[in-house]
């Protein structure tokens, strides 16, 4: 039987805290018009509040090496699909 | 586990490995909705104009509190089943419970936004969309709709999975403990969670492309 790490409730109230600031900080951020910089603040400010959530409410960080192996290859397909489309979108 | 559980017909467990399968589930989900995002992205930079007045006509204070309400959810769903890990099968009901009522105001909130722009005649394939508003304004709601519309399935499909656990967890009660099967519980809550968590991490990218970049 594996001995699952036994997280305390505070470090979970801290990532929802965390996760609440950054969604008031990407409201206040869109707010401001700062253009195309404000599409890539968006995305990275969801970026890190996606990663809070995997990391710590689904526990990536705690779990073998092998998950994150896992969500590498979802995420480098993803991202490969994703260049090759702009690649030919973009100078059509 | 107790040296009970051997002799318990489910001994030949393998936590591990189910949330292995249930992880390689949810890559597939994201590659599903990466799809999505993909023609969102292809469209948001061939109609950028069309995409920045649409936005704007979305309502921000509804989509920012359905955010809270789902952040909020994720919480209550990791202290079930941090509860429930620790053999607290009452409070990991309590708090599997409060996720589902949460998912339910989310549902609810997200119709009541769908029906005010039903009663503005925008809908999917509606007459008003063809007539009154430009090509990537129906590309942007048509958008909105199909990826909204394919979220709140899963919020659906979490809320009934949940339940199921849920139930899990009350019949275990009902028996008068779980009598050493607190970590099976535990296991399909967890497992239940990353789908829940999952959906969540889906709308924090839906938020900011749908309601704020505008």
């Amino acid at each position: 039987m594996e001995q699952r790490t036994h997280l305390p409730a505070g470090l979970f109230l801290m990532v929802w805290a965390a996760l609440l600031v950054l969604t008031g900080v990407t409201v206040t951020v869109a707010g401001l018009h700062l253009g195309s910089f404000s599409v890539f603040t968006a995305i990275a400010i969801a970026a890190v509040k996606a990663s809070l959530v995997l990391l710590f409410f689904m526990r990536l960080k705690y779990e073998p090496f092998f998950f994150r192996v896992m969500l590498f290859a979802a995420v480098a397909t993803i991202t490969v699909i994703m260049a090759l489309t702009f690649a030919d979108v973009a100078f059509r | 586990m107790s040296t009970t559980a051997h002799a318990a017909p489910h001994a030949h467990r393998d936590p591990v490995g189910s949330r292995i399968g249930m992880w390689l589930f949810l890559l597939t989900e994201m590659l599903l909705f990466a799809g999505c995002f993909l023609a969102y992205a292809v469209f948001r930079t061939r109609y950028s104009d069309d995409f920045h007045f649409a936005a704007q006509e979305l309502n921000l204070s509804l989509g920012l509190l359905n955010t809270l309400v789902l952040l909020t959810s994720s919480l209550t769903m990791v202290l079930g089943i941090a509860a429930m890990e620790r053999g607290r099968a009452r409070a990991a009901a309590a708090w599997t419970g409060a996720t589902i009522a949460m998912g339910a105001a989310f549902l609810a909130i997200k119709g009541f936004e769908w029906a005010a722009k039903f009663r503005h005649g925008i809908y999917p394939n509606s007459p008003e969309l063809a007539s009154a508003h430009t090509m990537g304004e129906q590309v942007f709601y048509g958008l909105y709709f199909t990826l909204t519309g394919l979220h709140a399935l899963h919020v659906i499909a979490g809320m009934a999975l949940l339940g199921i656990m849920g139930a899990f967890i009350l019949r275990a009660l009902g028996r008068g403990g779980a009598g050493g099967g607190e970590g099976v519980l535990a296991g399909r809550l967890e497992n239940a969670g990353l789908y829940w968590h999952l959906v969540d991490v889906i709308w924090i990218f839906l938020f900011p492309l749908f309601y704020l970049i505008s």
